[in-house]
């Protein structure tokens, strides 16, 4: 049995182990209040875009001239993945979610033979991925330094992916992110981007629209920016999911501490006891050898 | 009848404004301003760098953008953009920080003709703010 110092040192470094979780908790509640906010708030805006792309793509007049950013490039040979994680660790299986998703992703286009290139957002990402798809990445991108996920940043993604993609780097572009439900539930996503899915159209409105200037050309200038806009809607998710993830993470951890704490005090006390009771009995039968 | 209808203005970030008595809408669309007034036929067009006039019964209000997409259907006009500031909430030195960035963009030699215009409409907006 551990002696009653061992077990007074393990008590005391598994409090403070939950102090640190739990202070870790609030701050991660905190900070999942603004990021569920403003992911809340960046819908609006990722909606319509969808929405007015999607108007334009019906009333588009030339479907075989349409700009490749929606129609594709007419073959499916080379997969860009761009998988979006985070900075930071301790925020239990969120990462380890989006990868997983990734992986499998991954398997079955090596298996179909097709050709994988692979970006990464966020270090934790590369840092999973970089042991078997080393050879497959093609650009780490980490914004450590932006403190809350900002449209600038995901700009210069979707700019580089934009760039590879005039540059006829790759044919399918996919991107993995988590998307946020609730703290407790962040569903992995693979969505594709280029070319547009055009996901079944329930509610087309029938209504013409009047085009200043032509379908193409707004088509040429907003499917770009869609890009932009897709990649930041995804990191506003994966910044709340992480929040959420984290919080509920070390709500367990904290919980788990306590635990501990309470197993580790019983036995604490209870070799106390035993030690109390054994000195006793050696006094009293030392008394009565006498 | 009332002459009035709804403007939303939506950036990345967030809604960044909504009013619903709004009676006419200036915006610089690509090809020229065009105002826009209750039962304007369902249009899409997109913006280059200027400014968008709101008239409203709660007053008027001038926003300075640098790109966007407006779309105006069944009365509801919506204005997508990135880039977008309040000209009440614009000081001097804001506006000369975004003049000083749109002129270095302009005077780029390894850009299209497209960009290139662009950034020239900026410079030229930005100079009769002052």
């Amino acid at each position: 049995m551990a002696s009653l110092d061992d077990l007074k040192k393990r008590i005391a470094s598994v409090k403070s182990t939950q102090k640190i979780t739990k202070a870790m908790k609030m701050v991660a509640a905190a900070k999942l209040r603004r990021a569920q906010e403003s992911a809340e708030k960046g819908r609006p805006y990722s909606k319509k875009m969808n929405n007015v792309i999607l108007n334009l793509s019906n009333g588009i007049s030339d479907k075989e001239n349409a700009p490749k950013l929606l129609s594709g490039t007419g073959q499916e040979k080379t997969h860009l993945c761009v998988v979006m994680t985070s900075d930071r660790g301790l925020c239990g299986g969120f990462n380890s979610n989006i990868i997983k998703k990734a992986k499998s992703y991954f398997a079955k286009i090596l298996d179909e033979g097709k050709e994988l290139k692979i970006i990464t957002v966020g270090s934790k990402g590369n840092d999973q991925l970089k042991r078997v798809y080393g050879d497959k990445i093609i650009e780490n991108i980490s914004f450590k330094e932006s403190k809350n996920a900002n449209y600038f940043d995901a700009d210069k993604v979707g700019k580089m992916v934009i760039e590879k993609f005039e540059a006829d780097e790759f044919d399918v572009c996919t991107i993995f992110y988590n998307q946020f439900k609730n703290v407790i539930t962040q569903i992995p996503q693979a969505q594709q981007i280029i070319p547009l899915n055009n996901e079944a159209e329930e509610n087309s409105s029938e209504e013409s629209y009047e085009f200043e200037p032509d379908e193409d050309e707004i088509l040429s200038n907003l499917l770009p920016k869609n890009i932009s806009t897709q990649i930041f809607k995804a990191m506003l998710e994966n910044s709340a999911s992480e929040q959420g993830s984290r919080m509920s993470a070390m709500d367990n951890a904290t919980r788990n501490a306590g635990e501990m704490v309470d197993k580790l005090t019983i036995e604490y006390n209870r070799s106390r006891q035993a030690a109390i009771t054994k000195e006793l009995i050696e006094i009293i039968s030392g008394a009565e050898s006498l | 009848m009332s002459e009035e209808f709804k403007v939303e203005i939506v950036n990345p970030e967030k809604s960044f404004l909504v009013k619903d008595d709004v009676s006419e809408v200036v915006v610089p669309a690509f090809e020229g301003e065009m105002g826009i007034l209750k039962d304007h036929i369902s249009i899409i067009s997109f913006l280059k760098p200027g400014i968008i006039k709101i008239l409203s019964k709660s007053g008027d209000e001038n926003f300075y953008v640098e790109d966007g997409i407006v779309e105006f259907k069944n009365n509801n006009l919506s204005i997508l953009t990135s880039t977008i500031f309040n000209l009440a909430d614009m000081d001097k030195s804001k506006q000369q920080d975004l003049l000083k960035q749109a002129e270095e963009e302009a005077n780029k030699t390894d850009i299209n003709d497209q960009s290139k215009y662009l950034a020239d409409q900026k410079v030229e907006v930005l100079k009769t703010l002052n």
